[in-house]
């Protein structure tokens, strides 16, 4: 790191992992209970636990992302970011906002909208939080020396991200306009404006690992969201086809929905391509390994699986079945969960000082979580089509197909404790790096010099 | 090849142009298709209030309606046509967990009048013209 201010990223990343791994004792709650045991029902119902993990899903993400702003927006502009006791004040009214909540859903106090359960009184503290955070990020670059691209790419993201929050907070009586602004945020962002902050913070991992020229891999980064948000922005079709709006959106979102695997193929290709080009070989290759797994993993969740179900002819049957559960597990992972993990590999280092590069642990975090990961879509996915095939296409009742996939969720339960082991061996490595410290201030600049 | 400020056009250009085709046909959703697809003239006070309750309690989080939900319990669009106003009631004024082929329901002990409002808003939904969702099942066409 080159500026003191950047050490407030680790206290995000911190508490981004310890989330995660709280995300991930109610995603077993859930499988057990899919299973038939639901022995907690009593304490955690399976809504409670589902509202849970899906916001600390989102919760952990947007910490990962913040705590990446903070130490990217500093570096390029080359500019202390202004205030760092705000940016502590930011952290932690996030996390009591977020406590506040959790222990709400326990409580049956929530706003049943899926992903957007935060009660409303609840999401006025988080836009003043996210006010807070934009304000630090944008004041720091405004102040700046530089303004690149890659800055301008993730401040525009994490912009465009807070004020899509807000459709979401209109209260409709009509289910059909509230499930349509709830999209507004659910889908423009994480087709959308995340995307942006995804394609930000790849950009600067590939500038510093890859030492290829940031002309080349800026004007690329424009290419990508531009393709996200060609075709992701009337992608949104996808959620309207069977909402009680018109068929014109089953054919506008079946296209340009059929055509949002581009960016990610594209961003794909872009990794792979400037990995190759790169001539320097940055110590810290497991940065490099999480940065190419990101890029790839995004196009199969995200791009592939996505595009399996997304045509309107075949959503009819898949619609509200767990072939969404599929496609959402692997797309979360591959395209938001490994971009955070990626910005955490590569920063703990300069953060720190300390050179723990390419260790056992961390191989083997990289390859359980992946492989733990790839077999949860493929347990969801194959309970997913019996699902379609038995509930959808040949009518059997809801229950009594229920009672037929149990088993898929064994394996998924099975694959979950790999995946989670992979996700523990990268909290241990993350805590042996040590607090961050002012003695690794230009700790990455000696190591291009040696 | 491709210059930077050209990829910058392209993203600029791209953006605008489809924003303003999904602000254009998001519009006629509203104005046009919404009041002809979800009878809104059929959103009386129960209807609204079976919504809200919907929602206090976040029966999304396990079933799932227009298709949106959880996939741990069944999809209620159609639940009136196909179980029942009686059935509906009895589930949700049940003051013990409802328990269909042993998988637990939270026991809401509702009043008759709120499981009243709730099978409104299910009729509600029930009637809204989905675009042909939910599938009728292949045997039983």
């Amino acid at each position: 790191m080159k500026y003191k201010s950047q050490k407030v990223a680790y206290w995000f990343f911190a508490s981004a992992i310890l989330l995660l791994s709280l995300q991930i004792i109610y995603g077993f709650i859930m499988g057990f209970a899919h299973m038939g045991y639901d022995g907690l029902h009593s304490i955690t119902p399976f809504n409670t636990a589902r509202a849970v993990h899906t916001n600390l899903l989102v919760v952990w993400l947007l910490l990962g992302f913040m705590g990446a702003a903070y130490y990217i927006i500093p570096e390029e502009a080359q500019q202390e970011l202004v205030n760092v006791k705000l940016a502590y004040v930011q952290l932690i009214s996030f996390l009591v906002v977020g406590v506040i909540a959790i222990v709400g859903y326990h409580l049956n106090y929530w706003e049943g909208r899926k992903f957007l359960e935060i009660p409303r009184p609840l999401d006025w503290l988080v836009v003043v939080n996210v006010l807070l955070f934009l304000g630090l990020i944008l004041a720091t670059l405004y102040k700046g020396k530089k303004k690149t691209t890659t800055a301008l790419v993730l401040a525009m993201g994490l912009l465009f991200a807070a004020l899509l929050y807000l459709p979401g907070m209109i209260w409709f009586d009509n289910q059909t306009l509230d499930s349509f602004f709830r999209w507004w945020v659910v889908h423009l962002w994480v087709e959308g404006v995340w995307e942006l902050i995804m394609g930000g913070i790849l950009a600067f991992l590939l500038i510093k690992l890859t030492g290829v020229d940031r002309e080349v891999i800026e004007k690329w980064l424009y290419v990508i969201i531009g393709l996200t948000f060609l075709s992701g922005i009337l992608g949104t079709g996808h959620h309207y086809y069977y909402i009680g709006v018109g068929k014109i959106w089953l054919i506008v979102g079946g296209i340009f929905s059929m055509l949002e695997p581009l960016a990610f193929l594209a961003m794909a290709l872009f990794a792979v391509g400037m990995y190759r080009k790169g001539e320097k070989k940055h110590p810290n290759k497991l940065a490099l390994y999480w940065t190419l797994g990101t890029a790839i993993i995004s196009f199969v969740g995200a791009g592939l699986l996505g595009m399996a179900h997304t045509l309107p002819q075949v959503n009819l049957y898949t619609h509200g079945t767990l072939v969404t559960a599929m496609h959402g597990h692997l797309a979360f992972w591959g395209a938001y969960g490994m971009i955070v993990f990626s910005f955490i590999t590569f920063a703990l280092p300069n953060l720190t000082g300390r050179k723990l590069y390419d260790t056992v642990n961390g191989q083997l975090a990289y390859w359980l979580s992946n492989i733990g990961m790839a077999g949860m879509t493929l347990a969801f996915g194959v309970a997913g089509v019996a699902q379609v095939y038995l509930e959808r296409k040949l009518g059997l009742e809801f229950g009594a197909v229920q009672k037929e996939i149990e088993v898929h969720f064994f394996v998924l339960i099975l694959m979950a404790t790999m995946f989670s082991t992979g996700i523990t061996l990268f909290i241990i490595e993350f805590f042996r790096f040590g607090k961050p410290n002012d003695e690794a201030i230009g700790f990455e600049e000696n190591l291009k010099k040696a | 090849m491709l210059s930077k400020s050209q990829a910058r056009a392209f993203f600029l250009g791209g953006t605008f142009v489809t924003f303003a085709i999904f602000l254009g046909m998001s519009w006629n959703s509203l104005v046009n298709e919404v009041p002809k697809q979800t009878n809104p003239q059929n959103l009386t006070e129960q209807v609204v209030h079976g919504k809200e309750l919907w929602e206090e309690n976040n029966c999304m989080g396990c079933h799932s309606i227009f298709g949106e939900g959880a996939y741990y319990a069944p999809e209620l669009t159609k639940v009136v046509e196909r179980r029942g106003e009686a059935y509906i009631k009895a589930v949700l004024m049940a003051k013990t967990p409802w328990m269909p082929r042993g998988r637990k329901m939270v026991a809401y002990g509702f009043s008759d009048q709120d499981a009243s409002d709730m099978v409104e808003f299910f009729k509600w939904a029930g009637e809204a013209d989905l675009n042909g969702f939910p599938p009728k099942p292949d045997v039983k066409r």
